[in-house]
């Protein structure tokens, strides 16, 4: 008992230890690679074809992830301020103006420093991907590739029975051959099948482990926070996909989660309302943020974050190593959907989430930058309070740009949601006790 | 009888009254021609800016109907969206919803990530179908129009399940041809702005094309037969006017006004006002296979938009052959409040714009503001210091 109990002494707490080692040793490597100047791929979270990339030994870069870092270290407002003397709009993502004026200082990153592109790999998951992507083609002249992916085009996915789906799949297969001829003419390199097969295994070993945390997560109480803990697994994910690192880490992650749930141990010493996020943390006050809930008893145990930014390692599918490039093609259309419906149709899918998760409330975060998480969000609040009866929150703010981040109007707002959560138990305790009494 | 007017006796009116009744019907945001057309049975597919391959509607006997958002207030969609978001989504979604507008079908397109979320909106609020259209986001690809021709067949699947009625080569053949008269009137109508702008003032010539967006194509070939000729005949002489080119109203559109206070101030010879209405820029053609040469003319054929990503169609060096196409003297350069791809695109051709000496004027516009005192101010200050220098 007592080696038991030492092995959980450190085992819990390992994959945030570890997940933040792993992420400053990626952006070390980066560092280098820029200073060795070698270019980069600069993809984004939302279909990254990592596996594909790390084949042509290209150092890949996630500007998302830069920005968002820029953010937790409280220094947004400097990038942002720096592309809006350059000319770009306050009114426009604050990801994409954190990473022009990244571009413009010469990859200057609280994180070390950021490669230049050499190519630029994007899907259509969303719009402003494109757009971000043009600048790189205007500051630097690099090849842009989009591999469009075409969405669910009425309500949710049924996966390989969607109607087209064959032919969908043929567009984007077609597209990957097209991109590995791009990569193969940029970097002299011939592609390397069995590389590929070797990146999909560790892509499919981190799904398989990814997906089993998620499950965890529904126990009470819920083993990691799914916003805190749950914004270092995805760096992890995205960064090291394609990786034994990444997918040794994920598996790592199960054994801690497992054993959290054996012993009872729960991200929150005091779980008192399960909830579940939707939108994009509010990265510029992130501590405090999720403060103002886990002060009172409030766990987030699952959010819509961990669906559309894990580049589809949330739905179940694994590669048929046997056809690697279709493979690819299968579970990049299939994911990045999956990620599309997850930010179109949350309403649906978080339905699904509230008997799964023992839900006490569900918690809105739409944010300026981001119109693709956001712009569905009050109406699908609307529909669904309309088939379940559980408590929400609709907080806006903004996911880079401090200038519309309110913390006292915001928590204003989360203390009153919190006081209608207790009188709501109450209010069901009393009636339960009545019934009981009857 | 047609749904342009009520009493059909239009083409016996004065051009000045034919033109003051087409500027009623777009400002209207009941659209009327839209309700007397399905007061004659037909049924009404609306689809969301910018490019809709109307021809398939059209072909199935629908009304496509040109969704370009309202100048009224959303009081029924406000409570629907976030705050951080451009005008054109929540007035598209008040029209239905306040009842000015009853659909059978609505299409959107992956445009922007605002647009993309509509479809899901709608069918969250109407019993109706609603529908995402993939127009292909790389338009380089091989195989972006094998994929495209794909895509038009599953829609045309769609819209035959809603209009209850299988379509044919033939049919499609015939739409085509009706659109192409309405491109080749269009480019018509265009020509004269740029050659003759004194003849057809900008908010005459928006409402022209505003109403094809709002009509059976045949009665807006109609139309635009009746009334070219009349507008060619007009008289007159250019005036000491800057020849601008307005950018920017590829989908949130300016309001009327706004147009109006820019004619009057300048000569618009060119511009992007509802640019989906007119994106395929040359005859789509009788073919063997109708769907096929629509999506090679999306692919091939076509304008620009900060919606599109072609690499052939660098958008900064599109506007300046817009300009110089136009013979233009200055850019109008606007973008729709909180429009992530309009603004984005700004500074790119804000940036060639200078680098190509050609002045400029940026500005934001949202299609329900209705003070134009400081717009027409800086308009103003700006054609005088063109008008001087």
């Amino acid at each position: 008992m007592e080696r038991q109990s030492e092995g959980l002494e450190e085992l819990v707490g390992r994959a945030s230890r570890r997940g933040g080692e792993l992420v400053r040793a990626w952006y070390a490597d980066l560092t280098q690679a820029a200073e060795d100047g070698r270019g980069a791929a600069y993809v984004f979270v939302m279909g990254s074809l990592n596996e594909l990339l790390l084949t042509f030994d290209l150092p890949v870069v996630f500007p998302e992830v830069n920005s968002l870092q820029t953010a937790v270290r409280r220094v947004a407002h400097e990038y942002l301020e720096r592309a809006e003397d350059y000319g770009y709009s306050p009114d426009i993502c604050g990801y994409v103006k954190a990473d022009v004026a990244v571009q413009l200082d010469r990859g200057k990153h609280p994180m070390g420093r950021i490669p230049k592109p050499s190519i630029a790999v994007l899907t259509n998951a969303c719009n402003t991907y494109i757009k971000w992507a043009e600048i790189w083609e205007r500051l630097h002249h690099i090849p842009v590739v989009t591999v469009d992916v075409p969405g669910t085009r009425e309500g949710v996915t049924k996966g390989r029975a969607d109607a087209g789906f064959a032919e969908d799949l043929r567009y984007v297969t077609a597209q990957l051959h097209e991109l590995i001829a791009t990569c193969e003419a940029l970097t002299g390199k011939r592609f390397d099948v069995d590389r590929l097969r070797q990146t999909l295994s560790y892509a499919d070993r981190m799904g398989r482990a990814y997906r089993r945390a998620l499950e965890l997560n529904r126990r009470t109480p819920a083993p990691f926070n799914a916003l805190t803990d749950g914004t270092v697994y995805l760096g992890v994910a995205n960064a090291l996909r394609g990786t034994e690192a990444g997918a040794v880490y994920f598996e790592e992650l199960v054994e801690e989660l497992e054993h959290k749930t054996t012993y009872g141990i729960g991200a929150l010493g005091d779980e008192s309302y399960r909830l579940a996020f939707v939108g994009v943390p509010c990265y510029p006050i992130f501590r405090r943020f999720t403060e103002m809930f886990s002060e009172q008893g409030g766990a987030y145990v699952g959010s819509s974050y961990l669906w559309f930014a894990s580049g589809g390692l949330n739905r179940d599918f694994e590669h048929d190593l046997s056809r690697p490039i279709e493979s690819l093609a299968e579970g990049l259309l299939l994911g990045v959907r999956d990620a599309m419906d997850s930010m179109f149709h949350h309403d649906r899918l978080l339905e699904s989430m509230i008997d799964l998760y023992q839900l006490d409330g569900i918690v809105y975060h739409p944010i300026k930058s981001c119109r693709t998480v956001s712009t569905g969000l009050a109406d699908g609040r609307r529909a669904l309070s309309e088939r379940r009866d559980v408590p929400s929150l609709f907080v806006e703010s903004d996911m880079m740009d401090r200038r519309v981040v309110s913390e006292a109007q915001m928590k204003n707002r989360i203390d009153a949601f919190f006081e209608g959560l207790a009188a709501r138990r109450k209010r069901r305790g009393a009636s339960m006790a009545e019934e009981v009494a009857r | 009888m047609g749904v342009f007017d009520e009493a059909d006796d239009w083409r016996e009116r004065t051009l000045e009254d034919v033109l003051l009744h087409c500027r009623d019907l777009v400002e209207d945001p009941t659209f009327p021609t839209v309700a007397r057309f399905r007061e004659t049975g037909g049924k009404v597919l609306g689809h969301f800016q910018v490019y809709f391959p109307e021809e398939i509607a059209h072909a199935a006997g629908m009304l496509p109907v040109k969704l370009r958002g309202a100048p009224l207030d959303p009081d029924h969609a406000e409570s629907r969206f976030g705050s951080y978001l451009c005008s054109i989504v929540k007035t598209t979604l008040e029209l239905p919803l306040a009842g000015h507008l009853k659909l059978d079908l609505f299409v959107s397109h992956p445009i922007c990530d605002a647009a993309r979320n509509l479809a899901a909106i709608f069918s969250r609020n109407f019993a109706h179908p609603s529908q995402i259209l993939y127009l292909p986001q790389n338009a380089n690809s091989s195989h972006t129009v094998t994929y495209l021709r794909a895509e038009y067949a599953r829609l045309q699947a769609d819209v035959e399940a809603v209009a209850e009625r299988a379509l044919t080569h033939e049919d499609l053949r015939a739409s085509i041809a009706v659109f192409d008269e309405n491109r080749r009137l269009l480019r018509e109508l265009y020509a004269l702005k740029r050659e003759r702008p004194w003849v057809v003032a900008a908010e005459d010539a928006y409402a022209l094309v505003a109403l094809a967006g709002m009509l059976p194509r045949e009665e807006h070939n109609e139309l635009l037969r009746w009334v070219l000729p009349r507008l060619a005949a007009r008289g007159g002489k250019a005036e000491d006017r800057v020849r601008v080119v307005f950018e920017g109203g590829f989908c949130e559109q300016p309001p009327f006004d706004l147009v109006r206070v820019i004619g009057r101030a300048c000569y618009v010879v060119d511009d992007d006002w509802l640019i989906g209405l007119r994106y395929l820029t040359d005859d789509v053609g009788r073919t063997d296979d109708p769907l096929h040469a629509l999506a090679e003319a999306y692919i091939e054929r076509s304008s620009y938009s900060p919606v599109q990503h072609d690499l052939r169609k660098p958008k900064e060096e599109m506007l300046l052959a817009r300009v110089r196409g136009a013979d233009a003297g200055a850019v109008i350069l606007a973008a729709a409040k909180m429009c992530e791809p309009g603004l984005e695109e700004q500074v790119a051709y804000a940036q060639s714009l200078e680098a190509a000496g050609v002045p400029f004027l940026v500005t934001e516009l949202e299609e329900n503001m209705t003070s134009f005192s400081g717009i027409e101010l800086q308009l103003e200050t700006f054609v005088e210091n063109l008008l001087f220098a």
